[in-house]
Order: structure tokens, then C-alpha cells, then sequence
């Protein structure tokens, strides 16, 4: 008796895999990766995508998205055609919590020499950004604002300032103008209390802010046009606005630290070979070819230590380690727990 | 049954055939356009209504409709819209009609091509449209540039980012929405009308108040719908020239959207947006008549 059921297993077993060899020849060497489109992918591209799909032996084939709703859609309908998504490690975080989201494999995937906390269980970290604090040159000079207690300080620093319209990255500087250690910020945050005193801060400078930005092309026009003085935004979207003639200077001191991240769908159909790609695409090498073409840093630290990058061009990049020694990385647990909440009260704020 | 009733009697029956066949034959040839109104109005909108009275968890839930009445910046962010939808549309009104009255004035001929100047922005992209404005209104912009320049004014004024930016850009746009209804009207006006007012004594303003006015009043009256109802759900101009300062309830569903994934709370702005648009604008018909507000030129 027992022999027919082990018979009958291994008939199937048999079956199976000769299905699986039959079914899978032509798609099982392909995965499918979807970007955000633009300079951003195209950079991916030329350093991650295709040269990681040369190494590996395998198809890759790349679309573009408007971001995680559209992969609520797919995952949602039981219709997964993406394997590897990028993503905003927010967006991830929260995805990856309402389980849309492939936990990722570390033992396939090396982390060990990632900046800490540039990786997460459902996505990992593919370059850094930083939100800083950026100034008009014809304004203040050279030597403008350093802090965010200087961007509150509106007789020191008389002007115009410009904000975020939500509430991501807007809540910290608050707090830290407020006189709060970088390293409590999110202990504070974490209370009613401190919630409401980084709103009460804001309502404070509300007077001086001109403009409540919405986006990155946005506030980088801002001050190409040189309608503000003083403005939050990411670093990269000011060197391009710089290089393009625009007088702004930014500083890293206090930025916030966060980065662009890649996740696996959840039921993506080459799950396996996904995670082999993301392990292929987190290595230093890869990463420092990135920064070639666009000016995000890797996550990955031995990116640096490798002297793939112009050390020059390096100090420019958020994640170079004397850079990310000044600031502050966005904790995305918050975001998880908090963000819909301190979301609801910032739009009320705004409304005031 | 006399003689003459009795020999048209197979007549009307004919007739009322006829009639039965015709009005068959309209309800065919509609029924497409009928169909498509179905498809893209009735079946949307009633799939809004049914989201916004679910749950996350997919359960029948008041929670969206809770939620926007236990937070004072929903209430602020109707009024706002609701203020600049009726701001925008007074000014388009004092700008637009004596503008339609001249292009009526006007021989046909060069009336058409002074409509060219108003239709060719009409033709334009809204988008492009709008970041003209705010090249022109901001800080560094034309009109600050200028009139520094001349000295009519000393520190920069705030032109855009702001209210005043919003109601510019959104009067711009909607314009050719409230002339194009209001010229169709006017120049439908017999010009015998007023000739006979004077003939009876009117002096020209009286003419224009007690017969020129009423009778344009069907072409005023759609168009500014038109402009209001489309004012409430603007979204593009008041985003860029309100520099996040003015925020209206499509930029609220934009973000509900983004940020929570949220389409039962999207949805249910979109339905008080729609129900308090429909109330007002029934209030409006009940004062100037429903035919003229919805029913355009008579």
C-alpha cells in the first residue's frame, strides 16, 4: 500500500516536472521590470538592468508604471506580469505591509555591506536621495542657511520660503528647528504631543512660506525662477536646477536620508529568478556605474571604497559616508504606523 | 358622427400611425447616443455612489462620509471651492458679457474674427496656458519686472501662489465657456426688438435693461453654469497658480488617492461635490427658471 502512494508520488512528481519543463523554456529566463520611466529609468537601464541581465544569462524586458496603485490593481485582479517593481521606499513599506509585496530573501541577496537601514523585509534599497534644505544664492550667498532652526529664523533670514504640500519629510525639520536631537526625532514624533508641536512649529513659519510645493520639477523651478528664497526639496532636482544656471546651494546637514528601493510583486511568476536579479543588481559595481548617470548615491557603502567614482564626485552624492554622517534616515516604521493619521492633520493645518 | 368627421376619421387614424412610427424611428436613431450617456455618465457615477459607501474591508460603511464630517478641513476645503467656483464665474460674467455684446454688435464678418482671439486660446492647452500665467505673475515675471521697472511699484506684488493667481489663470480659462453660449444668444436677438423700445420711448439703457438683457438671458445663464459647474472640479490651474495655498476638494481627491489608495474616501467627495452641485444648481433654476439655466438659447 504504501509503495503504490510512494509510486503515485513520484508519478507525479515526474508529471510535474515534466510539465514544468515543458511549460516554462520560454519565459523561464525572462523576468519582467518596471520603473518609473524617464531619465531615472533610463539610467537603470543602461547601469543595472541590461548589464545585470548580460551577467545573469537572462531576458529582461522593462515597463514603466505610475506607481504602487497599479500594482494594487494587478496583484488585487490575480494578474501579476511584473516581477521586479522599483519603487519610493515609502510606497514600498506600505505596500509591502498591506501584503502586495514579496518578503525578500537576505540569505540570496547580500546586504552585509549596505548602509544601515537602506534595506527592508520587502524591498531593497537601489540608490539614496536626500531631502535638504536648499537656498537662493542671490539672496543669501554662498554661506546661506545651515539648519533648520536658520530656515525658521526669519529675522536672521529674511524671505520667502517654499514647503512640502504633504506630509512626508515636512514633519522633522519642524521638530529639529524645534530644538529636538536628530536621533529623537521620531520619539517625539511617535507621540500626540510631539505631532502636534512639529504642526504647531509649521504654523509658526506659515506666514514666510510662499508656496507649498507638490513636487520635485516644481520646487527645482522654483528656483530657477527665483520666486523663493528659501526652500525643502531633493538634492538631485537642485543640481540639475544648478547646472542649468539657477543660484542655488543646498547643504546635507540635517537632510533627511531616504532612497528609491526594489521590491518583487507578490505572485510575481519568476519570483526565484527575481531575487537572483536584485542580488545581481546590489552589488557595488552596478551601483557605482548608476551614479554615473544620474546624481543618486548607491546604498550600497563598498560602492565608495571600491574607487569606482570619482572621489570629487562622490563627496556630491547623499550616501557618501561623510555626507550621511549628517543626517538624519527617514524611519519608514513611522510612515507604517503613522503616516495616514499625521497625514490628516498636516492637510488640516494647510487648510487653516 | 357628422359627415366631415366621418370621412377624416381613416385620415387621423393614418396619421396617428404615422406618428407612432416616427417617434419609434427617433427613439432608434437615439438610441445609440442614448447608450453611450449609459455607459460613460449613468454606470460611472452609480459605481461612484456604490464605492463611496464601502469600507476598505469591502463592507457597507458610512465611515468616508463620517470621516469628512468630523474634520473641520473638509468643510473648509467645500467653501473654498465653492468660493472661488463663484468668484470665478462673476468675473467671467463682468468681463465676458460686455465683450459678447460687442463681438454682437458687430458685422458677422469681422465679429468671426475677433471670435479667433477669443477661441484661439480655447484651442490652447490648459496646462500651457496656465504656466504662461505664472511666468507672467510670479516674483521674477513679466508684469512684476515691468512694472518695477517703471517704478509704479516698489517691492514685488503677489500676483500668483496665491488667490488672486487662482482667480486670474481660472477666469482665463473658463472665459470662452461663459462667451460662446451668451454671443449665440445675443446675436439670435432681432434688432427690431430694441428698435421698437425706442420707437415707444425707451431711452438706449432702458432699452438694454428691460428688452436686450432678459433676452440674453438663456445664453448668460448656461454659460455661467458651464463656467461654475466646471470651475468645481478644476484641478490643474488652481494646483500650479494656488501655490498650495488655496486647495479645493479635486486636489483633496487627488490626494486621498496617492497617498491611501483610498477610492471609497475619493469617491465619496466626488458624490457631496455632485449632490451639493446638483442642489445648487436646482436652487438656481427655481429662481431664474429651469429651461433657461440647463436649456440654453431659446
Amino acid at each position: 500500500m504504501l509503495e503504490r502512494k510512494l509510486l503515485n508520488c513520484t508519478v507525479a512528481v515526474a508529471a510535474l516536472h515534466a510539465a514544468v519543463a515543458f511549460a516554462l523554456p520560454a519565459s523561464a529566463d525572462e523576468i519582467t521590470v518596471v520603473s518609473f520611466g524617464g531619465a531615472y529609468q533610463e539610467a537603470q537601464s543602461k547601469a543595472l538592468f541590461q548589464p545585470a541581465a548580460k551577467a545573469l544569462g537572462i531576458t529582461v524586458r522593462e515597463e514603466t508604471y505610475g506607481g504602487i496603485a497599479d500594482l494594487r490593481l494587478q496583484v488585487k485582479s490575480g494578474a501579476v506580469t511584473w516581477d521586479v517593481v522599483a519603487s519610493g521606499s515609502g510606497s514600498a513599506a506600505r505596500a509591502g505591509a498591506e501584503g502586495i509585496l514579496e518578503p525578500l530573501d537576505y540569505s540570496v541577496i547580500d546586504v552585509s555591506t549596505f548602509q544601515k537601514g537602506l534595506y527592508q523585509d520587502f524591498c531593497m534599497g537601489g540608490d539614496v536621495f536626500s531631502t535638504v534644505l536648499a537656498w537662493n544664492t542671490k539672496t543669501y550667498g554662498d554661506n546661506g542657511p545651515q539648519s533648520w532652526a536658520d530656515f525658521w529664523d526669519v529675522t536672521k533670514f529674511p524671505g520667502k520660503r517654499a514647503y512640502r504640500n504633504s506630509v512626508a519629510g515636512a514633519l522633522e525639520p519642524a521638530l529639529m528647528a524645534d530644538g529636538v536631537a536628530p536621533d529623537k526625532v521620531y520619539e517625539v514624533l511617535s507621540t500626540p504631543e510631539g505631532l502636534e508641536r512639529a504642526l504647531n512649529k509649521i504654523r509658526e513659519l506659515k506666514p514666510h512660506i510662499a508656496v507649498w510645493w507638490s513636487s520635485g520639477a516644481q520646487h527645482a523651478q522654483l528656483m530657477v525662477d527665483g520666486e523663493v528664497d528659501m526652500v525643502t526639496g531633493w538634492n538631485g532636482r537642485f543640481d540639475v536646477a544648478a547646472k542649468s544656471g539657477a543660484g542655488v546651494k543646498y547643504t546635507f546637514n540635517q537632510a533627511l536620508l531616504d532612497y528609491d528601493c526594489y521590491a518583487i510583486a507578490k505572485g510575481a511568476p519568476h519570483k526565484d529568478l527575481a531575487m537572483k536579479f536584485l542580488a545581481e543588481i546590489s552589488k557595488p559595481e552596478y551601483q557605482a556605474e548608476f551614479t554615473k548617470y544620474i546624481t543618486y548615491g548607491p546604498t550600497n557603502v563598498k560602492a565608495y571604497e571600491l574607487g569606482l567614482i570619482d572621489d570629487d564626485y562622490a563627496r556630491k552624492l547623499p550616501s557618501h559616508p561623510d555626507n550621511a554622517a549628517r543626517q538624519l534616515p527617514i524611519d519608514l516604521q513611522w510612515y507604517i504606523k503613522n503616516e495616514a493619521e499625521a497625514s490628516a492633520a498636516y492637510q488640516n493645518m494647510l487648510t487653516e | 358622427m357628422s359627415a366631415a368627421a366621418r370621412e377624416t376619421a381613416p385620415y387621423a387614424a393614418a396619421l396617428r400611425a404615422d406618428d407612432l412610427r416616427e417617434r419609434r424611428t427617433l427613439f432608434g436613431l437615439s438610441l445609440p447616443a442614448l447608450l453611450l450617456v449609459f455607459v460613460t455618465l449613468v454606470v460611472p457615477v452609480g459605481w461612484l455612489f456604490w464605492l463611496s459607501f464601502l469600507s476598505d474591508a469591502g463592507e457597507f460603511s458610512l465611515e468616508h462620509y463620517r470621516r469628512m464630517a468630523s474634520q473641520a478641513s473638509y468643510l473648509r476645503i467645500f467653501r473654498t471651492t465653492f468660493e472661488v467656483s463663484l468668484i470665478t464665474t462673476s468675473l467671467c460674467i463682468l468681463l465676458g458679457y460686455p465683450l459678447a455684446y460687442l463681438l454682437a454688435q458687430l458685422p458677422r464678418r469681422i465679429a468671426a474674427l475677433c471670435m479667433i482671439a477669443v477661441l484661439l486660446p480655447f484651442w490652447t492647452s490648459v496646462l500651457v496656458r496656465t504656466y504662461a500665467w505664472l511666468v507672467l505673475l510670479q516674483r521674477q515675471g513679466i508684469i512684476n519686472g515691468w512694472g518695477m521697472g517703471l517704478g509704479l511699484w516698489d517691492e514685488p506684488l503677489p500676483l500668483v501662489h496665491n488667490m488672486s493667481g487662482t482667480l486670474i489663470g481660472m477666469t482665463h480659462i473658463m472665459l470662452p465657456y461663459l462667451i460662446l453660449p451668451l454671443y449665440g444668444s445675443m446675436r439670435a436677438i432681432d434688432g427690431d426688438y430694441l428698435k421698437a423700445a425706442a420707437n415707444l420711448g425707451a431711452s438706449p439703457t432702458r432699452a438694454f435693461w428691460t428688452v436686450y438683457l432678459p433676452l440674453s438671458f438663456p445664453g448668460l445663464a448656461a454659460g455661467a453654469a458651464i463656467v461654475f459647474i466646471l470651475c468645481l472640479g478644476f484641478y490643474i490651474t488652481p494646483a500650479l497658480l494656488g501655490g498650495g495655498r488655496v486647495i479645493l476638494v479635486s486636489m483633496r481627491i487627488a490626494t486621498d488617492i496617492e497617498l491611501f489608495f483610498n477610492w471609497g474616501a475619493a469617491s465619496a467627495l466626488g458624490v457631496v461635490l455632485l449632490l451639493l452641485t446638483v442642489a445648487l444648481l436646482y436652487l438656481a433654476s427655481r429662481v431664474a427658471g429651469f429651461d433657461r439655466v440647463l436649456g440654453g438659447t431659446k
